[in-house]
């Protein structure tokens, strides 16, 4: 190996078959090795100052050492809205859980409000009619530049507010009715043998993933085409009604009564609920417009013009060969936002909506016990939302790992 | 599938039926106020080879775009085996199961296989068994010399490659015709002959062809007309030969000695 020009005459291009001993703030494992070191003694430090922190506070105010205990006394308070009974004798805990239903059934139908408005508009959004994508524009450019909480209060405080007093409902059908208190909608009471109804159902959603496999297996052996979204909705529709028929009304209904004041009986939902779900999937419905669009945008124009060259219609343009490659961009993006769903939902308590976030602070209120609740508060968001991510991502994985 | 004349000697002595294959009468289209396409006549015979050149912005893209429908005309008559190019989506459908189309980006599927890239539209648009699909398919990948690729993904592949595969996929739907929209136009220089070479073989079994291409030594070996466009309309058209050794009109002299000077 020849010197360089220039090279310091001290032969300070070592002999490469000796290993060279290079100063260890220039070796990359050496520091690579150090900074973890570092980093890991700076995390455990900073647990320790907050541990020890908590321990002295802790002792000073004399209060109770950390137990869920306290979970099992009587609340004392009730909520507005919940899913399970509740009374002013139910334990905390119960209170508490309640708050956690409330929480994941409004986000859940969040959720399918987001994602289905949201798909609606971001395909608007590309439309080539200048009314329809400007309007769908229009949407997204409003509803991203108002803060959420502003939102809501304009749906509960502005829009449900303004509904009519009670005795003059809005009334569908004289079954649902709509007013300042809430939307009253007919409850179902189940009566005698509904569980055959519902192993209908059951059977017939078993039947048609049945059809849906047998009928791909079957293309790709002989190439016969068999119109499985066809069958299987008149399958899923006609197999359970001739079920409910044959087993004279399985469900009853109960319906909304015109009470004193205000409806009786039936199923209420709500202002704050409507206002808390409306809002928020309003809102979140113009983020996933956007990410619906950019992966449609991200399939390159020339791949349904080739699809279309080989005699493939549109139809199956977009499901074997537009859609594949757009899941692929839409669906990590749309993790985020199933999260933030979950997550804003915790401005549920600005509107008057017993959220799981509204509950906690009331019983910290109650009990004292801050730092047990503010535990219960974390452990419940973070495994939601660690779920929710599994699950996207293993539809991810399955949807993206297709190439390379 | 074909599966007949391996190696015609030459490309010059191949028959040309006098069956008219596709029929442009008086073809007019405009994007806005832009007038692409003007009065445009064309008859392709079955078995013939043509050859489409002239500058960009000259329309030959968009000629051979319309041909399958993939761009719509406005005024005029376009009639593929006997089909004619309307609104009607079946016949849009019968139309593109006659013509393949090679485009300049490949265009392959990039989230399937190449095989998988081969049988998609096999199985769909023909019906045909999947296992049947594939045979043809591996029939197709040898003949354009890249079998051993078939289970790659198009990105793994150079893009001579993916061009030859592009080819190959259109063969797989058995076309009457074959479209060329400057197949090697985006290909590195070294990879352009492994296309050609293939095309060249195309040509000798017969396959009626359109190529919009500056290849003129493809144009000199294979073609049997040259046809050069300039503005949205056809300025000349003669056999090889003539139309390098004897351009008529001024337009065409200046372009050949542009392209030919480099």
């Amino acid at each position: 190996m020849a010197l360089a020009k220039g090279a310091p005459e001290s032969g300070a291009v070592a002999n490469p078959a000796t290993p060279q001993v290079i100063a260890f703030w220039r070796d990359e494992r050496k520091r690579g090795m150090i900074a973890q070191v570092v980093v890991v003694a700076a995390l455990l430090g900073f647990i320790w100052f907050l541990l020890r922190n908590f321990l002295i506070k802790q002792e000073m105010s004399g209060a109770p050492p950390l137990s869920l205990y306290f979970l099992q006394d009587v609340a004392g308070f009730q909520l507005s809205f919940s899913l399970i009974p509740l009374t002013l004798d139910s334990p905390i805990g119960r209170v508490i859980f309640a708050g956690a239903l409330n929480t994941l059934i409004a986000a859940f139908f969040a959720g399918i409000i987001a994602t289905f408005l949201g798909l609606l508009v971001g395909i608007a959004r590309l439309s080539k009619n200048w009314l329809i994508s400007h309007i769908a524009a229009t949407y997204i450019e409003i509803i991203r530049n108002i803060p959420l909480l502003l939102q809501l209060v304009f749906w509960y405080g502005g829009v449900l507010t303004a509904l009519p007093k009670p005795k003059d409902s809005i009334s569908l059908l004289d079954v649902v009715f709509l007013n300042i208190k809430g939307l009253f909608l007919p409850k179902p009471i189940l009566q005698e043998g509904v569980g055959l109804f519902f192993i209908a159902i059951a059977v017939a959603i078993g039947l048609a993933i049945f059809i849906a496999r047998w009928a791909r297996k079957r293309q790709m052996a002989t190439g016969q085409q068999f119109p499985t979204i066809i069958v299987n909705t008149a399958l899923i529709i006609l197999l359970p009604a001739f079920v409910f028929v044959l087993l004279h009304d399985p469900i009853g209904w109960e319906f909304p009564e015109k009470g004193a004041f205000n409806f009786k009986g039936g199923l209420t939902v709500q202002p704050e609920m409507t206002a808390l779900i409306v809002g928020i999937g309003i809102s979140t419905a113009a983020y996933v417009a956007e990410i619906v669009r950019a992966g449609i945008i991200s399939v390159s124009h020339g791949q349904s013009e080739a699809s279309h060259a080989l005699g493939l219609k549109s139809s199956w343009t977009l499901r074997l060969v537009v859609l594949p490659q757009a899941l692929r961009v839409i669906i990590p993006p749309m993790i985020s936002q199933y999260l933030n769903v979950v997550k804003n939902s915790t401005l549920a308590g600005f509107i008057g909506y017993a959220d799981l976030f509204a509950v906690i602070g009331t019983s910290q209120n109650q009990t004292g016990r801050a730092v047990e609740c503010v535990v219960i508060l974390m452990v419940f968001y973070l495994t939601i939302s660690l779920i929710i991510s599994t699950i996207m991502n293993v539809y991810n994985k399955r949807a993206a790992l297709i190439e390379r | 599938m074909s599966t007949q004349a391996q190696a015609n000697p030459s490309g010059a002595d191949l028959a040309i039926s006098d069956e008219v294959m596709i029929g442009l009468t008086g073809v007019n289209k405009w994007y806005g106020q832009f007038h692409v396409l003007k009065d445009i006549d064309l008859t392709v015979l079955k078995g013939e080879r043509i050859v489409i050149c002239g500058p960009s912005g000259s329309g030959k893209s968009t000629l051979i775009r319309c041909i399958n429908r993939l761009e719509e005309h406005q005024r005029g008559r376009i009639v593929v085996d006997g089909i004619e190019l309307t609104h009607d989506l079946k016949n849009i459908e019968k139309v593109r199961r006659e013509v393949g189309m090679v485009f300049q980006h490949f265009n392959l599927f990039p989230h399937l296989t190449v095989l998988d890239n081969l049988t998609l539209a096999p199985i769909w648009v023909k019906k045909v068994p999947k296992k049947e699909a594939e045979e043809v398919a591996m029939h197709y990948l040898k003949r354009v010399k890249i079998p051993e690729q078939a289970g790659k993904f198009p990105g793994q592949l150079s893009g001579g490659q993916q061009q030859r595969v592009a080819i190959a996929r259109s063969l797989c739907m058995s076309p009457k015709v074959m479209l060329f929209d400057e197949p090697t136009s985006a290909l590195d220089p070294e990879m352009i002959k492994e296309v050609l070479d293939v095309m060249i073989e195309l040509a000798r079994s017969g396959m009626t062809m359109i190529c919009v291409t500056h290849e003129m030594g493809f144009a000199r070996t294979v073609a049997n007309r040259v046809i050069f466009m300039d503005k949205g309309e056809i300025i000349e058209q003669n056999e090889p030969e003539e139309f390098f050794n004897n351009p008529k009109s001024d337009r065409t002299k200046l372009f050949l000695s542009q392209i030919l000077h480099h």
